[in-house]
């Protein structure tokens, strides 16, 4: 019989540490802004690539997940699905990456005053990242608990579009640079772009639920 | 001579083989879930099992319906009930080998005036009507039993996958092993009062009947339908009635063999009498009926949306239409065989 769910065994851990990759990549994107607005730049810096690596491990980790569903014919009804929510939660990942990245390039300045706002608001898009891993997670085991942590990623997703709004009136109230007020607006529009691909991974686990309740 | 009297049987074996075989393997292949190779072998090797096993009982109700005495009989009524199927199939009624074979007996009774079991009829038509009940019935409770199961254990969707996938070969190997033992009466059982074959005794222990060998013949030619026809029947006929997930499509297997189970098993049907409570008969029932009926089941253990209740109004055709296509059939057949080419009917 052990035999028989080998495989299966090993393929459910791949699944749960590719999730486990995007849930510390959203740990480590935070704790990597809360470094840049302390000025620790070194620390930054050194988060920064700690989520590369961890985006690189992650994709190979997701094709190998993909290659072994397809070359098993596992799972044939719910294949498209699963594959469609692993890229998109890569997709969270990048743009976790992606935004350090360009704090780390273009070094923004961040006035104290917006300091705790823009902090907020990658607490709230992290928070969104960290409850659609758990819905994802939670597909696999227990469908219906799928639609609560679902609410729960859109709750946050909607706060750090209220966030990422009032930083940019804030900003553009100012009297200040145009250039300066743009660097703003679209550094916070980064932040909130990760709370986004979380929405979409969440519409498309609530389309796969459904078919799994059919 | 004998052989090519055989070869309306056998085509009729080839022929359960190349439809049936997706009642119970259709949806698991189709889905990709079991591959054909391993479908088309257990299907294979379980069909000829329950035939040479357990098919006695069917073929013994058939027996007391209509006795065919002589193998021109017996030819003729296997042709006639497999053009019935090929024609109405072609014509896309709805068809059952189960009710031609017994409209073809009807149709030899009639030619031959030779008397009717009319209690052996209506046993076989209330087994007709109540088998998609029945199926109906166990799909029903079996898609609650498996809904609560999913929603208690929590199993993870991949291990579900491989679990289902197991219980799709093991629960097919029953529903094969059903099947034949149900619809070998449907191949083999007309040419048993005239079986060409005699027992053969290896020493006391085993002992193959000359009906076995016929019933291993019809074995082979269903297997012959899965292996030739099948597949083609599994990925494409198989799921134009209805979408099934690999989940239902489990309880519709488990649902259909224990249909054709319960009206195949001797020993069921002992237990039963001993226990004092009504025996159920030995008939060949339709699998493809018994399907229609779990997937009714399954749509009414889900509140009854999306039934689409004509499709009962077309097993009910069938009743009808089939036995009296095949009876009429039948008896034309067997004036030309009779009169044209002068070949014994009945003894």
């Amino acid at each position: 019989m052990k035999i028989l769910f080998r495989k299966t065994r090993e393929l459910e851990t791949q699944i749960d540490d590719y999730l486990d990759i995007v849930e510390r990549g959203a740990l480590i994107f935070l704790q990597g802004l809360r470094l840049f607005f302390e000025n620790r730049l070194d620390e930054f810096e050194v988060r920064y690539k700690d989520l590369r690596a961890m985006e690189s491990k992650g994709d190979s980790l997701r094709r190998d997940i993909e290659n072994k569903l397809y070359t098993h014919t596992l799972i044939p009804e719910s294949r498209g699905d699963v594959l469609g929510l692993l890229e998109s939660s890569d997709r969270v990942l990048n743009r976790m990456a992606k935004t350090l990245l360009n704090f780390s390039i273009e070094n923004p300045h961040i006035s104290e005053e917006l300091k705790p706002l823009f902090i907020d608001l990658a607490q709230s898009s992290t928070s969104a990242v960290e409850n659609m891993v758990k819905a994802v997670r939670t597909y696999f085991r227990d469908l219906l608990s799928v639609r609560d942590l679902i609410n729960k990623a859109l709750f946050f997703e909607k706060e750090s579009d209220k966030i990422a709004e009032k930083v940019k009136r804030i900003v553009f109230q100012k009297d200040a640079e145009l250039s300066w007020k743009n660097h703003m607006r679209v550094f916070a529009h980064h932040i909130e772009l990760i709370a986004d691909e979380a929405e979409d991974v969440c519409d498309r686990l609530a389309i796969a639920v459904a078919k799994r309740h059919e | 001579m004998i052989w090519f009297f055989l070869l309306s049987g056998i085509f009729l074996g080839w022929s359960l083989g190349a439809n049936d075989a997706a009642n119970i393997f259709g949806t698991a292949v189709s889905t990709r879930m079991v591959k054909f190779r391993i479908a088309a072998l257990v299907a294979s090797v379980f069909v000829i099992l329950g035939a040479v096993l357990g098919g006695a009982g069917t073929t013994e109700t058939l027996g007391e319906l209509g006795a065919i005495n002589a193998m021109g009989g017996s030819f003729t009524v296997a042709l006639a009930s497999g053009l019935t199927v090929a024609w109405m199939t072609r014509a896309k009624l709805p068809v059952s080998t189960s009710q031609a074979i017994i409209g073809g007996i009807l149709g030899w009774n009639w030619f031959t005036a030779s008397p009717t079991d009319f209690g052996a009829l209506s046993e076989i038509i209330s087994a007709w009507i109540f088998s998609p009940i029945i199926a109906a019935l166990f799909a029903f409770i079996l898609s609650k039993i498996i809904a609560l199961m999913i929603k208690g254990i929590h199993l993870h969707l991949l291990r579900v996958d491989q679990v289902t996938r197991i219980a799709l070969i093991l629960i097919g190997a029953f529903g094969a092993y059903s099947l034949g033992a149900n619809n070998i009466a449907n191949v083999m059982g007309v040419f048993v009062p005239a079986n060409p074959f005699a027992d053969v005794h290896l020493g006391n222990m085993f002992n193959f009947t000359g009906t076995q060998q016929l019933f291993l013949l019809g074995g082979l030619a269903i297997s012959a339908g899965i292996y030739t026809y099948s597949r083609k029947v599994m990925v494409t006929v198989g799921n134009d009635l209805y979408k099934l997930t690999p989940l239902t499509a489990l309880v519709v297997v488990l649902a259909v063999a224990l249909v054709l189970f319960i009206f195949a098993s001797e020993n069921l049907q002992h237990l039963l009498i001993s226990e004092g409570l009504p025996p159920l008969p030995l008939v060949p029932v339709s699998s493809s009926q018994a399907v229609i009926g779990a997937v009714i089941g399954i749509g009414l253990s889900r509140g009854g949306k999306g039934i689409r209740y004509r499709v009962m109004g077309r097993i009910a055709m069938g009743w009808i239409l089939t036995p009296v296509a095949a009876c009429l059939l039948t008896f034309i057949l067997l004036f030309f065989v009779k009169n044209v080419f002068e070949i014994q009917v009945v003894k």
